[in-house]
């Protein structure tokens, strides 16, 4: 089969391509010293000015956390040297405090932006995107927001949320992924720094995608953001998360919580595209991608719908869920993953259905080049109020070497009897036919695995918010280019 | 803390029974197993492959290793089950009754003994053999069994060898002078190269309502080109715990066939590892149960496929009324150069009640890139479709149901190559279904 080890020889020879977006900016931050205690907490609570409430919210997480040293989750299929959570900041910001355009951001940092071509101006102006860019953990540019304002629409850092809103963060921080809810979301809990708050009034369509580009930039600073968003009655917002991180030799940690709450009729579409530092080849470096991600449809016909295209970081563990609490509510997962090198990825999600009617799809798609490991983990659970309750589940995963390992571990518990769960997986790889078939017409063996597995991805693709559909398929080519053939 | 410690401590601290022979081999393999079991307990439910079945309750339960004079009550013969042309061995509360068998003459190349009898005759006979395919490695029930276990069913097919008839092993378990009994067989398959046999194993008590515990282990061994057909049929008291471990070790051209039918015991699980151990090897598990009240039912299956060219596919098919609850557990490893491998696996439930719940974990393991590996999972209640279509047609509700139930368990059972077993099955289910109308499970 000769196509087939040309592709595996094409696959090892362009895996020698550097990381395209590895640069350092050189910003002063803003840092306390390495380690975590009490002190440390205090200190990020007094730095970004929080009441009383949320600096107890953030020691009750901690005092819990430190109870928690053997309970760090080692069920996932990822293995990586124990991490020394005293030997990383838990603090850093851009030099900087007050910002109230975007002329007053550090061009340095616009720089960046530029390089990863997302020029914010251009964006603003030509795209129709409200930016919320996170550098480092402080938010340095918001824009858009006059506009949304006129919605009633509220879209911020989380610090700002803090100040501004207080009643609405105290509601609902903690609501959908309580502080106590696993290792990593309790250390979230007690150091969050920052992240984005959304909140979409009664009745109101966001008229634009909100969009963030998460950045990590100081050297072993742990990143911890928090967001928040929800969409009040009949309410809908789409939002854009995106990431790529300088390179860097020591793994970082990243331990993130999203939360979204969805009242009658609203609706959330969430979308991700990660492409943190992965490591090298030899899986040196890399960023650890600790996420818990949760949204709650807690109204009736309410629907959160997760998409997620995750080519970066050196270990993801990341199940973006769905709490479908409201009578006819509606969750969707849809994901594609890719590993290579030495990259590990555990992901997938949690569809619980409480309420009647309600309704989940989860289509998970995930490729593994190289010697990379990858799995897909999910649950649907049918809770036994859950009358007609339907859930369909298609996870397929594509091997491409002969070094590389694809798992499926589902989870199905089914618990009323008017409720129909399917459940389809298949792993393969890319046939010697359809690569035989590409090739004779003139395809490069390179062009030819990218076109199948575009192909192969398809179902995720098409349901990624128009602005990120064009990046997303720049990402998984230039992944493709980089890793998969 | 992983691990719930109890029962079995009971009897851990009285002796083991004795086998014939004093082998010191397996005193020594005996000493080893107790002291793991001692080390490790009985799984809790943190313990991943046990996070569906709780055995809790069941490990307070105050159960006596089975002794000799347990063996020996009366049992109806009339009570066995019965198949036509079938070499029986039959073992009561753990132990071979002679008088209650029939191997007739056994066909040349073939051996059909007992685990005791072997010991008996030579006690190195089953040294390398006893305790090889199934080892001590983690498996905390089968430690339990090899540090307990009394007798079991000894076949070895000679190459060569077509074995016509089944060989039917039939384990009885009878009510306790005093207490709730533990019984531990083993069974020792070997079926020699290019060789065929049908191995039926039955589990009956004989009365429903007795409490007992019974924990199978069986350790199969099929050589080159030879093939198995292992049928097991769970028929067990509907107060029992039954948890059974087989392991079958098949090499190249090797072919292994599993069903299991459950539809006896309060809690059960059938747990069935295959170890595709040479070239072009194939292995069918399917199986089917019914199961009502606050019966359980676990299915764990874990198929290896270590060489190229193997082939896999599994199909178990579940009908829950009542409580009742299932479990199903499945998973394909494809080893690193395990290259040409075919997976398929596909489980199926059917609900008839509201209290009824099922549990589902297909898994996918596979570290090699020419792959073709699929499961498949659905649950739900009987097809509406289906069922207005034969209703329209004149048929009664309860008629119609009765109907898809067992067009879908007759689908499995279907596969199975001697008319024999196939009738005796088809007997289960219709008793199974004819108690479900009884109790209006199907209006």
């Amino acid at each position: 089969m000769p196509a087939v080890s040309d592709t595996v020889e094409t696959v090892r020879s362009v895996t020698d391509q550097k990381y395209k977006y590895g640069f350092v900016t050189d910003i002063e931050t803003d840092t306390v010293p390495k380690g975590l205690n009490e002190d440390t907490v205090r200190f990020i609570s007094a730095k970004k000015g929080e009441p009383e409430w949320l600096l107890e919210w953030r020691l009750k997480a901690f005092r819990l956390w430190m109870t928690l040293e053997d309970e760090e989750p080692t069920w996932a299929k990822v293995h990586y040297p124990k991490i020394d959570y005293q030997d990383a900041y838990y603090y850093s910001a851009p030099k900087r405090d007050e910002l109230k355009s975007l002329d007053e951001v550090d061009p340095k940092l616009l720089e960046t932006y530029a390089k990863l071509g997302i020029p914010i101006k251009e964006q603003e102006m030509l795209a129709g995107v409200a930016v919320d860019a996170v550098f480092d953990s402080v938010s340095v540019a918001t824009t858009f927001k006059k506009k949304l304002g006129e919605y009633g629409i509220i879209f911020c850092s989380m610090s700002e949320a803090v100040r501004e809103h207080p009643e609405l963060v105290k509601k609902y921080l903690g609501s959908v992924v309580p502080y106590s809810d696993n290792f990593f979301a309790t250390l979230n809990s007690a150091v969050f720094t920052d992240g984005s708050f959304v909140y979409v009034p009664k009745g109101v369509r966001c008229p634009m995608e909100l969009s963030t580009y998460f950045r990590i930039n100081a050297a072993q600073t742990g990143q911890f953001e928090r967001t928040l968003i929800i969409a009040d009655e009949g309410a809908y917002v789409s939002y854009l998360e995106g990431c790529t991180a300088p390179m860097r030799d020591e793994n970082q940690l990243h331990a993130a919580v999203v939360e979204l709450v969805a009242h009658d009729d609203a609706q959330i579409k969430y979308s991700t595209v990660q492409n943190w530092y992965p490591g090298d080849e030899e899986g040196k470096g890399g960023i650890y991608n600790f996420v818990t991600k949760r949204g709650a449809c807690r109204g009736r016909n309410s629907k959160i719908s997760w998409t997620q295209v995750e080519t970066g970081s050196a270990i993801t563990w990341k199940y973006p869920s769905c709490i479908l609490q409201g009578d006819n509510s509606v969750g969707e997962f849809y994901s594609i993953a890719i590993t290579n090198h030495r990259q590990q990825a555990d992901t997938g999600t949690k569809m619980i259905h409480i309420g009647k009617n309600t309704r989940s799809t989860i289509v998970s798609k995930g490729i593994s080049a190289g010697h990379a490991d990858q799995t897909y983990r999910g649950l649907v659970r049918i809770q036994p109020k859950a009358e007609n309750a339907r859930n369909h589940t298609q996870c397929d995963s594509l091997l491409i070497g002969d070094q590389c390992g694809a798992h499926t571990v589902p989870y199905i518990e089914s618990k009323n009897r008017t409720a129909r769960v399917e459940h389809e997986a298949t792993t393969s790889r890319i046939s010697a036919d359809q690569l035989f078939y590409c090739r004779q017409r003139g395809l490069t063996p390179e062009e030819a695995v990218s076109l199948i597995v575009n192909g192969f991805c398809r179902e995720v693709l098409q349901v990624l918010p128009m602005e990120f559909a064009v990046e997303a398929q720049k990402l998984v080519g230039i992944s493709l280019e980089g890793s998969v053939g | 803390m992983s691990h719930v410690r109890s029962i079995p401590f009971a009897y851990a601290e009285g002796a083991t029974p004795a086998l014939p022979g004093g082998a010191p081999w397996l005193a020594a393999l005996r000493k080893d197993a107790l002291s793991r079991f001692a080390e490790s307990g009985l799984p809790s439910t943190r313990v991943e492959q046990w996070k569906y079945t709780n055995l809790k309750t069941f490990a307070d339960s105050p159960l006596r290793a089975a002794v000799e004079t347990d063996a020996k009550v009366a049992v109806a013969p009339d009570l066995l089950p019965v198949i036509d042309g079938a070499y029986r061995v039959v073992f009561v509360n753990g132990r071979h009754r002679p008088d209650l068998s029939d191997t007739g003459p056994l066909p040349a190349g073939v051996e059909l003994s007992t685990v005791a009898g072997t010991m008996e005759n030579d006690a190195d006979a089953l040294k390398g053999r006893l305790g090889v395919v199934a080892g001590p490695d983690g498996r905390v029930l089968v430690n339990l069994n090899t540090a307990f276990l009394a007798d079991g069913g000894v076949l070895s097919v000679a190459p060569g060898t077509q074995v016509e008839q089944p060989i039917h092993l039939v384990f009885v378990a009878t009510a306790a002078t005093e207490g709730a009994l533990a019984h531990h067989p083993r069974n020792l398959i070997v079926i020699g190269e290019g060789s065929r046999a049908t191995l039926v194993e039955s589990h009956i008590a004989t009365a429903d309502g007795i409490a007992y515990w019974s924990n199978p282990v069986g350790e199969i061994t099929i050589e080159a080109g030879a093939r198995l057909d292992h049928i097991k049929v769970q028929a067990d008291s509907r107060a029992a715990t039954h948890l059974s471990f087989s392991k079958a070790r098949v090499a190249a051209r090797g072919r292994y066939d599993s069903f299991v039918m459950t539809v006896g015991a309060l809690l059960s699980r059938n747990e069935i590892e295959v170890v595709l151990d040479g070239e072009e090897a194939l292995c069918h598990l399917n199986g089917a149960y019914l199961i009502t009240g606050r019966q359980h039912a676990d299915t764990t299956t874990f198929i290896t496929h270590a060489k190229p060219g193997c082939t896999s596919s599994e199909i178990y098919k579940g009908v829950l009324d009542g409580k009742a609850r299932g479990v199903f557990q499945g998973k394909i490893l494809v080893a690193k150069d395990a290259q040409k491998t075919n997976g398929h696996q596909l489980s199926r439930a059917v609900l008839l009640s509201d209290g009824a719940e099922v549990s589902t974990k297909p898994e996918l393991e596979i570290y090699a890139d020419d792959v073709k590996c699929s499961h498949g999972a659905t649950t739900g209640e009987l097809d509406e479709d289906s069922l207005f279509y034969l209703r329209a047609r004149g048929i009664p509700l309860a008629e119609a149901r009765r109907l898809l139930i067992r067009a879908f368990v007759r689908e499995q059972i279907d596969e199975i190559p001697i008319d024999a077993v196939r009738e005796h099955l088809d007997g289960l289910m219709s008793g199974w279904l004819d108690q479900a109308a009884q109790e209006g499970a199907l209006a």
